[in-house]
């Protein structure tokens, strides 16, 4: 095979002329680019949404403040929430998908590349409707620019009579037509999986990024569609008259809320598994061993993508469900703990016995387990549904999730980014700038998260532009901006890091980390036919076999 | 060392500690429903420190007894690929935690849900407004706005006051930490809740569901009255609004009167009866107005008339384009609404 | 490690891995039905909710013809693809296009029935949430049977020009699961609007 591989320059060299190189990139159907171009997309919203938060923090440093008006907070609130999460960790996530899923089964792109193409750009479309709102948004007088309305978008504020004017349809739209995206990007990942693994690579034979990315795709199918459907709903109530979520009409507010939420909460699982996903993967190799206990953590994952769709009205907790609905909300959302709870373990246990490198993506992991471990323990808290009705929709809310997706999910994708952009770039990232950006991010996360419980617990409430001096909130408003920054600074190191390395950075070569799944056998980057030959395999970890004859993986499995 | 010195400097910047009475905590309880949920969160936090002071210990002893040394050989390690037993443990145990919890839970959630209304109970419906709250006693007589008087429970002889909580346009959430958690205000869906305050004062609290651009000033007061206290105030609210003192105060009334005013207030004893805005019959008896946003002073009520952008912006207060003649008398008509 | 071997041995038992258009297809499907079954539940949930205005039993009549057509269709869609799968593609075209005109006969049977409620009987889907509910609901899946019609219409163009042959038998019976789904859902929603409703 290494003579058949045809040595590529790195994109972006090379003598092609500019429009011809970008117009490759547009039309292309190749998962390596559609995956490349889903991430750059989400890096650029991601610092778009983070100043977004900064604004808010900013504002809200100190009570009364006059940094931006409640209109333009709101505006912030409600984009930062929707940007974060449907153009930023979706796409991210995709892509990361997208990118490795087939190099990881020996495949040759996706199963439909052009339904690839498709999902990035009705993606890419939905961001930009979304953002032409502040342009385009000014519907009848005052009724402002950017949707406001909150990134659940709660009936009836989302009626004609309380949002007049097109800013709450430019969320509506642009999240259906980013939701068709998604869908077709879910059809992909689970016909890939299915359909085009390498001879020898059996369900049980899958890196454990395919397999939870299977469960991801599944739960895609099935979690975007109430949401699409509720959004249509939604326009039918806007500008035909419906009476869906029309409560004069005898309409039910809280029918939305349920809808909202069987989207809502799947989704948040959909965004937290493909990081399970990095995290199994780079801690067995930076540990030097494999992942404790496969089956377990297959099955822990499709038991959480099946009970993740059992849990939704815990976000409802306060709308006056009868005791018994409450009680039942509660069962499922502590038992989604014992899955969840077993993944960590069992990550704890691949490290147990190891021989633990702490380059960079390794410390991101680290940082990953130690907040997801208090994210889950504060869900369980918010999941007792008396001790909700204190904490939720208060700023301890906002700290669990923000715990979970920058504490969690940021870190394992800031340990994805490092891992995989050898493979990705052909060069390896600077040691010294990761290290810095970790060393800041995690010093700003846990200033901001940290002491952002406390004023929830102090009875601030959440989505809010201002608040009232003297109920002992102000000081911690001021710790958490603070960190807020720090975090910016990080993230500046990151992508500093970034791009000098592009330009800069030593060769990486083909397998960097001495790994064990089938991307690693390619060139850095891979070739556009990803492989030269379809690999055969004979167990979960083919480089160890190779590397290893005397001992390979197939035995013991 | 930094950290401590910007902590000292923020806590400078910002003046005096909090009066502690004045900061709702939810674990400082003086209702039952408050006190059953901390004592429920007791539970939660002990179960939850132990796992996490267990599963943090094993995660920084590994870290530090199983990272590569310098000058290590390079072999690898040995290739363990998981242990039933270990696994069936983990598995177990959790089971077992969590159906502790549930089982606390479920017990709670029924005690404060299901709990009986005693024949004593004050009745209280409260309508959330954007961005207002509207207090009727139908049992007693009495409208108000933003400010819940409520008699202080004895245990001995409970007088809960049970609240039904309606909507008249969005979503709100109406929660006073250290009385209860909090229960939605959502229209065509009437929720319930009740408060047993076992000391007086005045508990603070505000909407806690996102209702639109001026959620953030919807502001609570709840005064937990003394029995007398509770009942004088009762018999005040109850009386309508004096006739005119002066003929200042005649000509605000009749601005009142005449001018869109009452097409959202409602002044028994007026002609008045307008539902969409708080019921100003005893403006005077509060000691906010703009649901808490401002404090009730004769400058306020006037910049609020005059300007209310400048107080609590888009808000649903008009401007009511007023002369400074018009706008004095109207203000020393209202300051008469005891 | 700068290069890895990795070589197909000789004697390798048959690697076979399911359609990728049937797994995709199905997933679609799959997707669908979630978006349906929040609309059914929608239904279901308002029924005798409204607070004015047309009652099912008031208006509606059970369109018994046009149910008949559409599920008849079903059979003939996989008469059409099995005539395909033979190679006899005279017969494909035929039972093909005896499928797109039950399709087509449902859609105008909708039409009709549509007109009748909002000029004779006045529910539009703005009158109660019995309209908007219903019209919401039928209108979703008529927009799935129109999709499918267009889809098996350009089929039928390309078989008169002689394009479609046993080779393309695969692909038929992958879009013949939507056109069998597009008919369950049917059935869901005549039994829920037309029987348990009214």
């Amino acid at each position: 095979m290494s003579s058949e591989t045809i040595a590529l320059n790195a994109v972006g060299e090379g003598s092609r002329p500019v429009g011809e190189r970008l117009h490759d990139w547009v039309v292309t159907v190749d998962h390596k680019k559609l995956g490349i171009l889903y991430i750059l997309y989400a890096l650029f919203f991601f610092v778009v949404a983070g100043i977004e938060a900064l604004i808010m923090r900013i504002q809200l440093i100190v009570p009364h403040n006059h940094f931006v008006s409640p209109q333009t907070f709101n505006r912030m609130m409600t984009m930062h929430g929707t940007t974060m999460i449907f153009f930023m960790v979706m796409p991210i996530l995709f892509g990361f998908g997208t990118y490795l899923i087939p190099l990881m089964i020996g495949a040759r792109d996706m199963a439909f590349p052009r339904l690839n193409a498709f999902s990035f750009w009705m993606t890419a479309f939905g961001g930009l409707l979304l953002y032409f709102s502040f342009i385009g948004g000014n519907g009848l007088y005052g009724a402002g620019t950017a949707p406001d309305v909150g990134w659940w978008a709660y009936a009836p504020l989302t009626a004609r009579a309380f949002s007049p004017g097109h800013s709450t349809d430019f969320w509506t739209l642009a999240l259906l037509v980013s939701g068709i995206g998604s869908v077709g990007t879910g059809i992909n990942f689970i016909a890939t999986i299915l359909c085009m693994r390498c001879p020898g690579m059996t369900l049980g034979k899958m890196p454990l990024l395919a397999w939870l990315n299977l469960v991801v795709g599944g739960m895609v199918i099935f979690c975007i569609s109430p949401l699409t459907a509720a959004q249509i709903m939604l326009c039918i109530d806007r500008y035909l008259g419906g009476h869906f979520f029309d409560t004069q009409a005898g309409g039910s507010a809280v029918l939305w809320m349920h809808f909202f939420w069987i989207f809502g909460h799947p989704e948040v699982y959909i965004l937290v598994v493909p990081a399970f996903a990095f995290v199994s993967e780079i801690v067995p190799v930076f540990s030097r061993k494999p992942i404790f206990g496969y089956p377990i953590m297959v099955a822990a994952t499709i038991a959480i993508g099946f009970i993740s769709f059992s849990v939704w009205a815990h976000h409802m907790f306060t709308i006056g469900m009868s005791s018994y609905g409450n009680s039942f909300f509660v069962f499922t959302t502590v038992a989604i703990a014992v899955p969840t709870g077993i993944k960590i373990f069992n990550w704890l246990g691949t490290m147990w016995g190891g021989k633990i490198q702490l380059r960079v993506p390794m410390l991101f992991c680290i940082g990953f387990l130690f907040q997801f471990l208090i994210a889950g323990l504060t869900g369980i808290m918010l999941g007792t549904a008396p001790f909700n009705w204190q904490l939720s929709g208060s700023y301890f809310v906002v700290a669990h999730f923000h715990y979970v997706i920058v504490g969690g999910i940021v870190f394992a994708l800031f340990g994805a980014f490092y891992y995989w952009y050898p493979k990705m770039s052909g060069r390896m990232y600077n040691e010294t700038l990761g290290k810095c950006h970790f060393w800041l991010f995690i010093m700003g996360f846990h200033l901001t998260f940290d002491f952002m419980h406390i004023p929830g617990l102090l009875g601030m409430p959440r989505r809010i532009y201002t608040y009232e001096p003297g109920r002992g909130w102000e000081v911690w408003n001021f710790i958490v901006t603070i960190g807020a920054f720090l975090q910016a600074a990080g993230v500046l190191v990151f992508v500093v890091n970034l791009l000098w390395s592009l330009r800069k950075g030593d060769t990486a070569g083909n397998d960097p980390w001495d790994a064990w799944t089938l991307e690693w056998s390619t060139s850095s980057p891979p070739p556009d036919y990803d492989f030269a030959a379809t690999p055969v395999v004979r167990s979960r970890r083919p480089l160890w076999d190779l590397k290893h004859p005397e001992d390979p993986d197939w035995k013991y499995e | 060392m930094q950290l401590a010195g910007a902590l000292l400097a923020a806590t400078l910047c910002f003046g005096a500690p909090p009066d502690p009475s004045q900061i709702p905590s939810i674990f400082r309880p003086q209702s039952t429903p408050a006190n059953s949920i901390f004592h429920l969160s007791q539970l939660v936090l002990a179960i939850t420190g132990a796992i996490f002071a267990v599963v943090f210990s094993l995660l920084a002893y590994s870290v530090r007894k199983f990272r590569q040394r310098d000058g290590d050989d390079g072999r690898e390690p040995p290739q363990v690929y998981g242990s039933n037993q270990v696994e069936l443990a983990w598995t177990v145990i959790p089971t077992l935690i969590v159906l502790v919890l549930f089982l606390a839970t479920a017990r709670v959630i029924h005690s404060i849900q299901d709990a009986p209304k005693p024949a004593g109970a004050i009745e209280v419906i409260a309508v959330g407004h954007q961005f207002w709250w509207e207090f009727r006693y139908p049992a007693l007589g009495v409208v108000t706005a933003n400010e819940l008087h409520v008699p202080v429970s004895n245990p001995a002889n409970s007088t809960p006051t049970f609240l039904t909580l309606l909507s008249a346009d969005t979503d709100h959430s109406f929660w006073v930490p250290r009385l209860a958690g909090k229960t939605d205000l959502i229209p065509n869906h009437p929720n319930h809740t009740w408060i047993d305050p076992q000391e007086t004062g005045v508990y603070l609290g505000q909407c806690a569901q996102y209702c639109g651009v001026q959620h953030a000033k919807m502001l609570l007061r709840v005064y937990v009255d003394s029995p007398e206290q509770f009942a004088q105030w009762v018999q005040a609210q109850k009386t309508p609004a004096a006739n005119a003192s002066n003929d200042a105060v005649a000509e605000g009334r009749r601005i009142f009167e005449t001018t869109a005013c009452v097409n959202c207030h409602a002044v028994t004893g007026t002609i008045a009866d307008g539902h969409f805005g708080p019921d100003l019959t005893h403006l005077m008896s509060r000691d906010t107005i703009a649901a808490g946003a401002a404090a009730n002073t004769p400058e306020n009520l006037r910049t609020w008339i005059q300007n209310p952008d400048a107080i609590k912006p888009s808000s649903l207060m008009p401007a009511m384009q007023l002369s400074n003649h018009d706008l004095d008398v109207l203000t020393a008509y209202l300051e008469t609404l005891r | 490690m700068s290069s890895v071997t990795l070589t197909r041995s000789t004697a390798e038992p048959e690697w076979v891995l399911p359609s990728r258009g049937r797994v995709g297809m199905l997933s679609l499907i799959g997707a669908e039905s979630a978006i349906f079954t929040i609309f059914v539940v929608a239904y279901i949930f308002y029924l005798g909710k409204s607070v004015a205005g047309p009652t099912p039993q008031d208006v509606l009549e059970l369109p018994i013809f046009s149910t008949i057509c559409l599920l008849s269709s079903s059979l003939t869609i996989h008469l059409a693809v099995r005539a395909l799968r033979q190679a006899k593609v005279g017969a494909f075209g035929l039972w093909w296009f005896v499928t797109l005109t039950l399709g087509a006969i449902f859609l105008v049977s909708t039409g009709r029935e549509w007109h009748h409620l909002i000029y004779d009987k006045g529910l539009t889907v703005s009158t109660n949430l019995f309209g908007t509910t219903y019209y919401s609901l039928v209108g979703l899946h008529a927009f799935h049977v129109t999709v499918g019609l267009l889809a098996i219409a350009l089929t039928m163009i390309l078989t008169l020009f002689g394009k479609v042959g046993p080779e393309h038998s695969e692909r038929a019976e992958v879009f013949s699961l939507y056109w069998h789904f597009v008919d369950v859902v049917w059935v869901v929603v005549f039994t829920v609007v037309y029987v348990i409703g009214r």
